[in-house]
């Protein structure tokens, strides 16, 4: 067991470092308004892929059918400018009633 | 973030009152439910594939990032051993650097909030103080959402571990299309008024689903960051 503790720790210890990357440059390093703002781009860069990735696969295969199609009508409800709630809720109802019907 | 757009837009607001914004309170709120659901779920299966219940319970407070704990996990009990399980967890986690170094203003410069803030950095939180339109509410959305998903996440990793498998499976509520809708309603404003951002950001997730299948994981979205020389071509900061 001593193994999965030593797991949990290294992943805690290299995670929290990650983490601590953007606070502990902060006010330290100057950075030009340029890398400023790509890194604001960067983050929305890796946030669209992640959204794209966790639609579309799982464990590096193809997720199935129900879960894109609960995200798409996601996107859509979103394009129309719908209530934050109405989007998540609506994504997660399409994917539910499609997987009830037997789509996966 | 829809909400965020029904109010007036007020930046000399002192923070207290940007905390009670009702619209972003609801917000992180059915989020942080959503999150609490998929973290009893985590807590389930990572009992009912036979790890003691101190095993996601402690790696929940401590490493607290949702896909590396389930990917880690995943990794343990499929026999794939601790170095494997370390390593992944790791790889996905990489992205949390470049979302640190963006979020860093909003979290403020006290020892205490860089320290505590740090370990609430997470694809939820960063997207959440993005969506916002001024510092204040960013200060605001990080904050509230950090603490609120840190809490609800713990607290159903806990409740999971306790229950077992006695849970069904959350897969039949489909709730792991509502995390990736919780990231399109929040990137698609900033996505819709910008065409730079588009150029960069389209092309980098088509590369992330393109190596998916090839590369370990954590690794594609990395690689969706080159997505970022388009972003770059047409010196459009220049004018600002």
């Amino acid at each position: 067991m001593s193994a999965t503790l030593a797991v949990i720790l290294v992943l805690a210890v290299g995670t929290y470092a990650f983490r601590l990357v953007g606070p502990v440059l902060h006010g330290r390093v100057t950075l030009p308004a340029r890398a400023q703002e790509l890194l604001s781009a960067g983050a929305v860069v890796l946030l669209v892929a992640l959204l794209a990735t966790g639609a579309l696969t799982e464990g590096g295969g193809f997720a199935g059918w129900a879960r894109p199609a609960g995200v798409l009508a996601g996107g859509v409800l979103a394009w129309r400018r719908a209530p934050f709630v109405v989007v998540v809720l609506g994504a997660a109802a399409v994917t539910a009633a499609l997987r009830a019907a037997g789509l996966e | 973030m829809r909400s965020t757009e029904r109010t007036e837009p007020t930046p000399s607001t002192p923070l207290g009152r940007q905390f009670r914004d009702p619209g972003l309170l609801r917000d992180v709120g059915l989020v942080s439910v959503a999150g609490g659901i998929v973290g009893v779920s985590f807590g389930a299966i990572a009992v009912a594939g036979g790890l003691p219940v101190w095993v996601p319970v402690l790696m929940s407070l401590v490493v607290y990032a949702g896909s590396a704990q389930f990917s880690a996990v995943g990794v343990l009990l499929a026999g794939g051993g601790p170095v494997a399980a370390a390593v992944t967890g790791l790889l996905l986690n990489t992205r949390t650097a470049a979302f640190s170094l963006a979020v860093a203003e909003t979290i403020g410069r006290g020892r205490v909030a860089r320290l505590l803030g740090a370990h609430l950095v997470t694809d939820e939180t960063v997207a959440f103080a993005l969506a916002q339109p001024d510092p204040a509410r960013r200060r605001a959305a990080f904050w509230l959402s950090g603490v609120g998903l840190f809490a609800v996440w713990n607290t159903g990793v806990l409740l999971g571990a306790l229950a077992g498998s006695a849970l069904g499976d959350t897969a039949t509520y489909g709730l792991d299309a509502a995390f990736p809708a919780v990231l399109v309603a929040l990137v698609l404003p900033a996505l819709r008024g910008d065409a730079g951002l588009r150029r960069a950001a389209l092309p980098g997730a088509a590369l992330a689903l393109a190596v998916t299948p090839a590369v370990p994981p954590g690794v594609p979205v990395l690689l969706a960051l080159t997505g970022l020389f388009l972003y770059g071509t047409r010196g459009r900061r220049r004018s600002a």
